[in-house]
């Protein structure tokens, strides 16, 4: 039953995530685009529970949403420029930018569809998680990454109190 | 019928282009940060996409942890990012990146 | 019908006279799931009229007052009274607000506390899905909590609303590391995130075999869900209701419903993880019909414990709240995580005891940690009352 529906979910999750990216790019009002911003976070957490990696979904709505959207919105409120009168929200390369958008989706999108994927289907096993888990800590597998990415957030945890810090 | 690859990776690439769209035509420096944000994230689409259409077979899980290794570098470049906007904010009175062009005050 | 399997036998026929209409199987299926839904909901804001009477009469009777007694005998009927005059409320939108924030806040708040109710085991094969990433499903439902706190304050145009938001925010993020950890603990224990397996892996309830983790999580809940002793910013003596000060009628009417619902799923979160769920002394094998009712007693139970907390302590002030939450639960949270991790690798012979011989070193291991903590706290508290600020504020009040 699911499998005939998955297309139809599909087109929903991935139409509410680029929704959600046209209107944090497009939105003049900063608050409107973090929320913007927040759909478009829920809308590709959906599309990983479409792609049965559901850790990986909660993980994204736990950091993202839960944590950098706060975070942004935040900052937002404690830089109010929204209410000046010379507020401009678009620079002078509007219009090159939107144009290389375009071209560079225009040829993503050709060279996606003209390869074969070489794509071997098959089940997710039962034991993901725990598989995940000691990928992240096996010795031959990625603990190194793991372990660099905990340093790399020591070290951002410390920079970022000490750059925002009142003197 | 399963979703095909192909699709996850349109859908990808049209993500990426959007956030390369906000990145190059905002001037607020948060807004520039959510266009990254999306850009990001339209990596992680492509990454587990090519997991489960690709690595399942073979076992390995390169996928899922690159991807959360992305939203790890994710997390710590947003902290430090929007950090070094309040700094600014702070020195400039600003967080247009047209105005602060300058080096010295 | 199996009666002492009641309500499996129930779904079960009902599928099958729905089956009989005729549907394709895809049809019957998204009805059964529409009504599983709508059960849940209905049941989740049941609580909300069974608890605000039970909050009211239980705290007045610990202040020595009677309570609530005017609708109904005992007063037990009062939301229904509540819930009258908030709908005959006019409903104010301030004119500089932005109205589509404003309207949308109260119900981005319902949602997550709503959306718990998916995850809590009622029974042996009673839940509403059992997602194998339960309770990680749970603490990021919760970051959506977060964020509708803060359009709830954005949305208010309301300096001060803003400036409670902020540190509601505050306190919610604060809170929501310990909780994190401890319910890591528990994981670890049960070796899987899926609700109703750490329920089933719960021969004894993991209250008495990790306390540290148990009540570190019930204060963090309680903190999460704005009770006192830490609902700072929405007390009627503070930010006079803090972020929802704009909020008149239905709207308002929503946060206090969200906040209820919140509670009840908590606690029966609570129940779940560190009291054995559905489980009773081996009752549920017999009688597996009455496994709801177990578990909303011991739910009840929960919430007269948060009720009793809120009668008794003393609001903390702000600062000293969040910096409970850094300075002390975070540390005692962690060392209970390595003491668990530590616990479960101990090797034992027989495997059929090791349950128990795990159980019984951690419980020990538990207890002398508390104990450490209470001779540091002791002390650290000597240290202060001696110290010089506290000494001149004395004296002033002398």
């Amino acid at each position: 039953m699911t499998l005939s529906v998955s297309p139809v979910i599909f087109i929903v999750l991935s139409a509410t995530a680029l929704l959600g990216a046209l209107g944090v790019v497009l939105s003049r009002n900063l608050f409107r685009a973090a929320l913007f911003l927040v759909l478009s976070f829920i809308g590709v957490a959906g599309l990983y529970i479409l792609l049965e990696v559901e850790i990986l979904a909660m993980i994204q709505l736990l950091i993202y949403v839960g944590a950098i959207a706060i975070l942004i919105i935040f900052v937002i409120m404690l830089s109010r420029q929204l209410m000046s009168p010379q507020y401009r929200a678009w620079n002078q390369q509007r219009r090159g930018g939107a144009v290389v958008a375009v071209m560079l989706f225009a040829v993503l999108a050709f060279v996606l569809l003209s390869v074969t994927w070489p794509t071997a289907e098959a089940a997710v096993p039962q034991d993901a998680i725990a598989r995940l888990g000691r990928a992240l800590v096996a010795p031959d597998q990625f603990v190194l990454p793991f372990e660099v990415a905990s340093v790399l957030l020591l070290v951002a945890l410390v920079g970022a109190v000490i750059i925002a810090r009142e003197k | 019928m399963q979703v095909p690859l192909s699709w996850y990776l349109i859908v990808a690439a049209a993500l990426f282009c959007i956030g390369l769209y906000g990145v190059l035509s905002r001037r607020n420096a948060i807004a520039i940060l959510m266009g990254v944000e999306l850009m990001l994230n339209a990596v992680n689409v492509n990454l587990l996409a090519f997991w489960r259409h690709g690595e399942v077979a073979r076992g390995t899980l390169a996928g899922q942890v690159f991807a959360i290794i992305v939203i790890t570098v994710a997390a710590a470049e947003a902290a430090v990012g929007l950090a070094l906007v309040i700094a600014v904010y702070r020195a400039r009175r600003t967080v247009d990146v047209e105005e602060v062009d300058r080096m010295k005050l | 019908m199996d009666i002492l399997n009641f309500w499996v036998e129930l779904g079960r026929v009902a599928g099958e006279w729905m089956a009989g209409w005729g549907l394709p199987p895809w049809a019957v299926n998204l009805i059964a799931d529409f009504i599983g839904v709508l059960i849940l909901v209905v049941f989740g804001v049941m609580a909300v009229m069974i608890f605000t009477p039970m909050e009211r009469k239980v705290i007045a009777r610990m202040q020595d007052r009677p309570g609530p007694n005017r609708v109904w005998p005992y007063g037990l009927l009062q939301a229904l009274a509540d819930a009258v005059k908030m709908l005959t409320k006019e409903d104010i939108i301030p004119s500089k607000a932005d109205r589509a924030l404003h309207m949308l806040a109260p119900i981005l708040v319902v949602i997550p506390a709503l959306l718990i109710y998916a995850v809590l085991p009622w029974g042996p094969r009673l839940i509403g899905q059992d997602l194998n990433v339960g309770v990680l499903y749970v603490v990021a439902i919760g970051a959506i909590h977060i964020l509708a706190v803060v359009i709830a304050g954005w949305g208010s145009d309301n300096k001060y609303a803003l400036l409670s938001a902020f540190r509601t925010v505050n306190q919610l993020l604060a809170y929501e590391v310990p909780m994190v950890l401890s319910i890591l603990a528990v994981v670890l224990l049960a070796g899987t995130m899926s609700t109703q397996g750490i329920v089933e892996a719960q021969s004894v309830p993991y209250l008495i075999i990790t306390p540290i983790a148990g009540l570190i999580y019930l204060v963090c809940a309680m903190a999460e869900a704005n009770r006192s002793p830490v609902d700072l910013l929405e007390a009627d003596s503070e930010m006079v209701a803090g972020y929802m000060v704009e909020y008149s009628g239905m709207k308002f009417a929503m946060f206090f419903i969200a906040e209820y619902v919140n509670m009840f799923a908590v606690a029966i979160l609570v129940s779940t993880l560190f009291l054995g769920g559905w489980k009773f002394f081996g009752l549920e094998d017999v009688a597996p019909v009455l496994a709801p009712l177990i578990v909303f007693g011991k739910s009840v139970l929960v919430i007269f414990c948060m009720l009793w907390f809120r009668a008794t302590f003393p609001r903390l002030r702000f600062d000293h709240l969040v910096g409970f939450s850094w300075k002390f639960l975070v540390p005692l949270s962690l060392i209970n995580l390595l003491l668990v991790a530590l616990v479960v690798k101990i090797p034992v012979a027989n495997p059929r005891l090791a349950p128990w011989v795990q159980g019984g070193v951690m419980l020990l291991a538990s207890l002398v940690v508390m104990a450490a903590t209470a001779l540091l706290l002791n002390r650290v508290a000597r240290r202060l009352k001696d110290a010089p600020a506290l000494k001149r504020i004395v004296a002033v009040e002398r």
